[in-house]
């Protein structure tokens, strides 16, 4: 069956292709020469023509296609009749995805499959022997291509080097050329993060300055404000600055848990807050307001623990301490939660009766 | 009408003539047809990452058809009943418009995301593969940068396209990204104002991931590719050493007829998976998240799977934070920035550290089996496990969750999983691979186990040996040489088995007979005893 293979092959002589006696296949192997190929295996899986073994894999190959037209045939009938508008509730939509994918992938498994079995049991099976040419590229091509580039480098470097001018008026000339081309990229992404007298960076919707210089209301996300009795005993509510758009990304930074706090925690709490100089004064009554933005990586710290009194941020697993000014206690992050200084206007409300007195968010460089 | 029939048949002929005589195209073309690969299992990996990016490339198209890049609020009015009136960016909008309001929008997106996990999947067990055989060796050095290139641009194509649609989950995930920014020294809070045009969120940013995600980086990643594969043309593939084999020569299968087909079956095979995988697995379910707000975020968000490495190394890494004066670097910067950039680009480095190390200058187109070479072994077996470990803190709160373990002891076990377990990897690797070696050794020295037990006349049991080459003058097997191939261990491997019997319910043709030893000649059925207990 198999062709044993020749430790040296003898070279097969080159052929006239133009013999009118060569088979085609002579002529194939013409080429193969050509391309330093030498088959040395190319017959038959099969013994003899129309043998059993050979009708059948036929018999499947052909099996393959038609299931994947007759897949493919679904996959459109699905795709056109299908009922697939999203309802409530379990319809008959909620097949239509799964009966895409399941046509499909038959469909192109059937096709995939037809092609794999084709090549790997009708096919001759085949050995080829190719050379590589990598092992040493010729050095005197090295040397002709390697003298030929110093020849035009000098050639242009010594017109240069001798006419001083022309170095000068390159020089000069391409070197503007090159930051034109840069200059429209930097010049027009580059934003000064501390333009503003009141950067960004540094202030959140909760300063008196977003809102005409006077203090800033605590609200919900519908823009109501929150009076001391709509927050519980143990419980804690997400406020946002009582300003246009307060609630929205616009104000990214913003975001506030507003907790009301067990008295005996309240006590710990202010007791702490008190020791410190930025937080001093910042809580009302039983109530204490941190930034819900972790100072890690600015996700909000939203997990909040009553029986612990944590706070934990879902994204990297900060935690921080309430009752302790929201130091960090685990995790990576490394500045507490700022506190908003808290109090309550003439109608009632909550509200920040300055901003943070911390930077919010995120750290960096040049943080104050 | 003979005549005509006969011009007919002339036509291409002249045809292609007329085309070979204007772009001289016959004797390219032929050595194209009949160019020849070698073929192995693991060569086709790489090829799983290439058809998951056509298949990219193609849904990626139909998606950009429905997809609105723009972060101006609007009041949701689709499909999707729980988000009514719920207030959204268009770019999230659109996205649910796609999902529940185009026809098979949801299962073309589906696909694409599955494909994206596909495509980094396949890179990283492709590059496994690279690095373990030792393909990366010289002269195929730079392919091996241009493939860390590739994951790299990969990564931010998967992580710019799951920011798009602007939902919960990949609002946190910009959110993170602007940290990872501001993070960095000195320049950290330009970089972030430049490219989010403005404090975060900003209203520039998804019109800049888009267009990144959509021609940026597919153009990097196709002119790399192209690279990638026209190097893998010229320089001709790897293969494993084996019988014919040579440094000098490449064994296999012309690209025509069989090489090429395989391919084309391949790519069907793996388009099936994607479009079953779509089909059945449900996968970023935007519309559960909501749209992105800053106040809000659920537990287990996680990044795709790819991106899951940085983040557990952000969650392992302590709360250390360096002064300087007045200025200060977060401890996010080592593990985002430094460790990022690192690791995607340090082991570019690794084909010349070898060669420096190993002092071996030659071109090597024969692979190695990675038991020959226990210390490329271990080292990749390093970086496997650094890279698992990360990868799965970097879900350890799930896995807290799930098991009921403390969310803090996965952190410590994280840290010190980081530290430790990638050393004891490098000896495992490096001690399984010398075991591998040895067995190898001992089957060529001494020959096949044939499990025959045979009594010798002092009492003694020994196991009957098949040498696998000649014997000498006492019937020891003399030891033959280690080929870099595999070794036969059992004797099915070495035609001990009867040959397989095609056909499923009954043989579809006589199997050709076993060659008949004449030492042993067959045993007939009469003359067969039944084997019994010996007790009646």
């Amino acid at each position: 069956m198999t062709t044993l293979h020749h430790d040296a092959p003898d070279a097969p002589e080159p052929v006239d292709v133009h013999d009118p006696r060569l088979t085609r296949f002579d002529i194939v192997k013409e080429g193969l020469r050509r391309d330093e190929i030498e088959l040395v295996t190319y017959e038959s899986q099969f013994q003899g023509t129309n043998s059993k073994a050979e009708k059948r894999v036929v018999r499947n190959i052909s099996f393959l296609f038609i299931l994947a037209g007759l897949a493919a045939l679904a996959f459109l009938g699905f795709y056109i009749w299908w009922p697939w508008r999203f309802q409530l509730g379990h319809t008959m939509g909620d097949y239509f995805t799964p009966l895409l994918g399941i046509t499909l992938a038959i469909s192109l498994f059937a096709v995939g499959f037809a092609i794999l079995s084709w090549a790997k049991k009708l096919l001759p099976h085949e050995v080829s022997i190719q050379a590589r040419h990598d092992g040493m590229p010729p050095t005197d091509e090295q040397k002709i291509t390697g003298q030929t580039m110093v020849f035009v480098g000098e050639e242009l470097g010594q017109g240069v080097q001798r006419r001083p001018l022309l170095k000068g008026a390159i020089g000069f000339g391409l070197a503007p050329i090159g930051l034109v081309a840069a200059a429209p990229l930097i010049g027009g992404l580059i934003e000064n993060p501390h333009k503003a007298d009141q950067p960004d960076l540094f202030t959140t919707g909760f300063s008196p300055v977003k809102n005409g210089g006077s203090v800033v209301r605590l609200t919900r996300d519908d823009g109501t404000p929150i009076r001391p009795e709509d927050v519980s005993t143990g419980g804690q509510m997400t406020v946002f600055p009582g300003v246009p758009h307060g609630a929205t990304n616009e104000y990214a930074d913003s975001p506030t848990l507003l907790i009301h706090l067990r008295s005996d925690d309240a006590e710990e709490t202010r007791r702490n807050a008190e020791a410190d100089r930025r937080n001093r004064g910042s809580m009302w009554g039983d109530y204490v307001a941190y930034s819900k933005i972790c100072t890690h990586a600015g996700c909000p710290a939203s997990l909040y623990e009553q029986q612990t009194n944590r706070l934990l941020c879902p994204c990297h697993q900060s935690q921080f301490l309430i009752t302790r000014n929201a130091q960090p206690i685990f995790g990576p992050a490394t500045r507490r939660l700022p506190m908003l200084p808290l109090g309550v206007d003439e109608e009632g409300y909550f509200v920040a009766t300055s901003d943070f007195k911390d930077t919010v968010g995120p750290d960096f460089w040049e943080r104050p | 009408m003979k005549r005509r029939k006969a011009d007919l048949q002339q036509a291409p002929v002249t045809f292609a003539k007329g085309v070979d005589e204007r772009f001289q195209a016959s004797t390219p073309l032929r050595a194209l047809l009949n160019k020849v690969f070698p073929d192995h299992w693991s060569f086709l990996l790489g090829e799983i990452a290439l058809f998951s990016f056509i298949i990219l490339l193609l849904t990626g198209v139909f998606l950009t058809l429905f997809y609105d890049p723009s972060m101006t609020e609007t009041a949701y009015e689709g499909a999707y009943p729980a988000l009514r009136g719920t207030e959204m960016s268009q770019a999230y909008a659109s996205s649910l418009h796609l999902s529940f309001e185009v026809r098979g929008g949801l299962f073309m997106r589906q696909m694409h995301h599955w494909a994206a996990l596909l495509f980094m999947a396949s890179i990283v067990v492709h590059m496994m593969r690279v690095f373990f055989t030792g393909a990366y060796r010289k002269p195929r050095e730079t392919n091996w940068v241009i493939g860390m290139a590739l994951f790299l641009l990969g990564f931010l194509a998967g992580f710019t396209g799951y920011s798009l649609p602007d939902d919960g989950l990949s609002g946190t995930g910009l959110r993170i990204a602007s940290a990872i920014m501001l993070s960095i020294p000195v320049v950290g809070t330009w970089v972030s104002a430049s490219i989010f045009g403005g404090e975060f969120p900003g209203h520039l940013i998804m019109g800049r991931f888009y267009i990144a995600h959509v021609l940026l980086i597919p153009g990097g990643l196709l002119a790399l590719i192209s690279v990638h594969l026209g190097l893998v043309f010229k320089q001709k593939h790897t293969q494993w050493p084996g019988p014919m084999r040579t440094n000098t020569n490449v064994v296999g299968e012309r690209m025509f007829p069989r090489y090429a087909l395989k391919q084309g079956g391949f790519f069907m095979a793996v388009f099936g998976t994607v479009a079953l995988l779509a089909g059945l697995f449900q996968i970023n379910p935007i519309w559960l998240f909501g749209p992105y707000r800053a106040s809000e975020v659920s537990s287990a968000s996680q990044p795709d799977w790819y991106v899951m490495f940085m983040d557990g190394l952000v969650r392992l890494t302590p709360n250390w934070q360096i002064y300087i004066g007045d200025y200060s670097i977060p401890p996010l910067f080592w593990p985002a920035v430094v460790g990022l950039g690192f690791l995607t680009t340090a082991p570019m480095a690794w084909p010349w550290l070898e060669a420096r190390k190993t002092g071996d200058k030659r071109i090597h187109n024969l692979l190695e089996r990675p038991r020959d070479n226990p210390e490329r072994v271990g080292i990749g077996s390093m970086a496997v496990t650094f890279f698992m470990v990360a990868t799965i803190s970097g879900a350890n709160d799930v896995i807290a969750d799930k098991f009921h373990i403390s969310l803090n002891a996965m952190t410590w076990a994280g840290r010190i999983g980081l530290i430790v377990l990638p050393p004891l990897a490098y000896f495992i690797a490096v001690r399984v691979c010398l075991g591998l070696q040895q067995h190898d050794r001992e089957v060529l020295a001494h020959g096949v186990e044939t499990g025959i037990i045979r009594r010798l006349p002092n009492g003694q049991f020994v196991e009957v040996h098949q040498p696998l080459g000649p014997v000498d003058d006492h019937g020891h097997p003399i030891p033959l040489e280690y080929g870099g191939w595999v070794v036969p261990k059992k004797m099915n491997r070495v035609g001990a088995l009867a040959p397989a019997v095609k056909g499923f319910f009954y043989p579809v043709e006589k199997p050709s007979e076993a060659p008949v030893s004449p030492g042993m000649p067959p045993i007939s059925g009469d003359s067969r005893e039944e084997i019994t207990s010996g007790r009646k």
